[in-house]
C-alpha cells in the first residue's frame, strides 16, 4: 500500500488532537505507528480505517482518496478490517458466530459458505476448539485472535490494528504477536499501532512516530530505530527499548 | 437453613399473626354468601389477565418508541420523550384514567371503555418501560457500536444484530417486574367501570356485605399472578448476572 495522508486536522471538543499531520509512505506491506500516549495514534488510525472523518485534510491509499460521506465510508470499511485494543467481539455470540456475522450480513455469503470460509483459518490459528465458546469463556489472547480472524476472513485489502496486545497479560501477548507475524509472512497488508518496540522493529517495513498530533519522524524501520536524528524520537526509543 | 424453609417459616408466622388479629375482632365469616358469586371472581380475574396482557403488548410498543425518542440526538425528539415520561410518571394513574376517559376519549368519540382503559394503562406503563429500555440501550458499551461500524454493518443492522439482542437480556428482568406493577395498577380501571377483578370484588361486597370474604380472594387472585412473575424476574436477573 501507498499511504498518503495530508494536513490532517482532528479536534475533539475544541482541543486539537491532530495538528496538520502528514505522512507519505513508500509501497509498504506493514506500517507501524509508534509514539507517546495521547500523541494521536488512535485518532489517526480511526481516520485511516474510515471510522472517523478528519476536520480537515485528506487520506489516500494507492492514489485513491478516502470518501467523506457515511455511505461511501461504510463501503470502504467493508473492504478493510479493524481490530481495537479490546472488546471487539459481540458478547452475545459465540466466537464462530462472531466470525460468521460479517460474512453473512455484510458480504452476502450463505451461512454454509461462511462456515466453509472460516474452517481452515480457525484450524490454522488453533482456534477451532474454542469456536463454540462465548467471548466471556475465552482468554484475552483468544479473544484478540478471534477478532483478528473476524477482520481477516472477509478478505480485506488491509488491516488496521490498534494496540492489539496492550490489554493483554504478558503470557498472552506472544500468541497474538505470533499471529500478526504469520499474517506478515502470508502477505497481508496492515497498519499497526503498538507499544511493543522490539516487535515493531522486527515487523515494520516503515515506521511513523506520532507525537503532539504530528508525524515527528517516518521512514524504514532500521532508519527510525537506529539512526533517527530527532531528539524527541531518540529519547522515546531509549526509554522504551530497554 | 434452605431458602424455601425460611420462606415457609416467615409465611407461617405472618399467617399466625393475621389469624390472631381476626380472632380478636371476632369476625363473623360468611363464605357461603360470597361463594354464590364465584363466577364473578373468575370472570373478573380473567378480564384482569386479558387487560394486563393487552396493556403489556401496547406499553412495550409505546415504551420502545419513547425510549428511541429519549435516546435521540435531536433535541425536539428527545424533549417529546422526556415530557411524556415525566408527565406520566409524575401524576397519579387515577387522574390519567379520569382525564383519558371523560375528556380525551369523549372528545374523540372513543366509546369502548375497555379500549380506553387498555390505552391509558399502556400509556402509563409505557413511561416506565421507556426508562427501562433507555437504560438497557445505554448499558451497551460504545465499543460495541464501534465494532459493528468497523465490520461494515448499517445502523439498522447494528441495532438488530448487536444492540437489541444484548439490551433485551438486560431489560427482561425489569420488564417482568413492570408487569407485576401493571397487573396491580389495572385494579384502578374499576373507577371507569371496567368489569375487572377489583370491580367485581367490590360488587360482591356490595351484594353480600361480606367485606373480607370479598377482598381476601381478591388479594389471593393477584398474588397467583404476581408471585410467579416476581420469581421469574429474580431468576432472569440472576441469569444476566452470571453471563456478564
Ligand atoms: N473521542 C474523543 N473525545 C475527546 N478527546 C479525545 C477523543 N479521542 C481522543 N481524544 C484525545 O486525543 C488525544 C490523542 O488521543 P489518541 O487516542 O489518538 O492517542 P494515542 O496516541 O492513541 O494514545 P495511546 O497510546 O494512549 O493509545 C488524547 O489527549 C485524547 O484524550
Ligand atoms: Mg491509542
Amino acid at each position: 500500500m501507498l499511504l498518503d495522508a495530508r494536513d490532517l486536522v482532528q479536534r475533539f471538543d475544541g482541543t486539537t488532537v491532530l495538528d496538520g499531520l502528514s505522512l507519505a509512505t513508500g509501497d509498504v506491506q506493514a506500517l507501524v505507528l509508534i509514539g507517546p500516549s495521547g500523541g494521536g495514534k488512535t485518532t489517526l488510525l480511526r481516520i485511516l480505517a474510515g471510522l472517523d472523518v478528519p476536520a480537515a485534510g485528506g487520506v489516500s491509499f494507492d492514489g485513491v482518496p478516502l470518501p467523506r460521506d457515511e455511505a461511501a465510508l461504510r463501503d470502504y470499511r467493508r473492504s478493510v478490517g479493524t481490530v481495537f485494543q479490546a472488546y471487539n467481539l459481540f458478547p452475545h455470540l459465540s466466537a464462530l458466530d462472531n466470525l460468521l456475522l460479517p460474512l453473512v450480513h455484510v458480504h452476502g455469503l450463505s451461512p454454509a459458505a461462511a462456515r466453509d470460509r472460516v474452517r481452515e483459518p480457525l484450524e490454522r490459528f488453533q482456534l477451532a476448539a474454542h469456536a463454540h465458546k462465548r467471548p466471556a469463556e475465552l482468554s484475552g489472547g483468544q479473544k484478540q485472535r478471534i477478532a483478528i480472524l473476524r477482520a481477516l476472513v472477509v478478505r480485506p485489502r488491509r488491516l488496521f490494528l490498534d494496540e492489539p496486545t496492550s490489554a493483554l497479560d504478558p503470557e498472552m501477548r506472544g500468541e497474538v504477536l505470533a499471529m500478526i507475524r504469520e499474517l506478515k509472512e502470508t502477505g497481508v497488508e496492515f497498519v499497526l499501532v503498538t507499544h511493543e518496540m522490539a516487535f515493531a522493529r522486527r515487523i515494520a517495513d516503515e515506521v511513523a512516530f506520532v507525537g503532539d498530533g504530528r508525524v515527528l519522524a517516518a521512514g524504514p524501520a532500521a532508519e527510525i530505530f537506529d539512526h533517527c536524528q530527532s531528539p524527541r524520537v531518540r529519547d522515546f526509543l531509549s526509554r522504551t527499548l530497554i | 437453613m434452605p431458602r424455601w424453609i425460611a420462606h415457609l417459616v416467615v409465611v407461617a408466622v405472618f399467617a399466625g399473626l393475621i389469624a390472631v388479629a381476626f380472632a380478636r375482632v371476632n369476625y363473623a365469616w360468611n363464605w357461603a354468601g360470597v361463594w354464590e358469586y364465584r363466577q364473578k371472581f373468575v370472570q373478573g380475574w380473567l378480564t384482569t389477565v386479558a387487560i394486563s396482557l393487552a396493556a403489556l403488548v401496547v406499553s412495550t410498543l409505546i415504551g420502545s418508541l419513547a425510549a428511541l425518542c429519549l435516546a435521540s440526538r435531536r433535541p425536539l425528539v428527545e424533549a417529546i420523550g422526556r415530557v411524556y415520561v415525566e408527565l406520566i410518571r409524575g401524576t397519579p394513574l387515577l387522574v390519567q384514567l379520569l382525564l383519558g376517559f371523560y375528556v380525551v376519549a369523549s372528545a374523540v368519540g372513543l366509546e369502548n371503555r375497555y379500549v380506553v382503559g387498555v390505552l391509558v394503562l399502556s400509556l402509563f406503563s409505557g413511561a416506565y418501560m421507556a426508562e427501562i429500555f433507555r437504560g438497557g440501550l445505554a448499558a451497551i458499551p460504545r465499543t460495541q457500536r464501534d465494532s459493528a461500524r468497523a465490520i461494515g454493518l448499517t445502523p439498522w443492522q447494528t441495532l438488530r444484530l448487536v444492540i437489541l439482542p444484548q439490551a433485551l437480556r438486560l431489560v427482561l428482568p425489569p420488564v417482568a417486574g413492570q408487569l407485576v406493577s401493571l397487573i396491580k395498577d389495572s385494579s384502578l380501571l374499576s373507577v371507569i367501570a371496567i368489569s375487572e377483578f377489583t370491580l367485581n370484588a367490590q360488587e360482591v361486597n356490595a351484594f353480600t356485605y361480606s367485606t373480607l370474604e370479598s377482598y381476601l380472594p381478591l388479594a389471593a387472585g393477584y398474588l397467583v399472578l404476581t408471585l410467579p412473575l416476581s420469581a421469574l424476574a429474580r431468576w432472569l436477573e440472576s441469569r444476566v448476572r452470571f453471563e456478564a
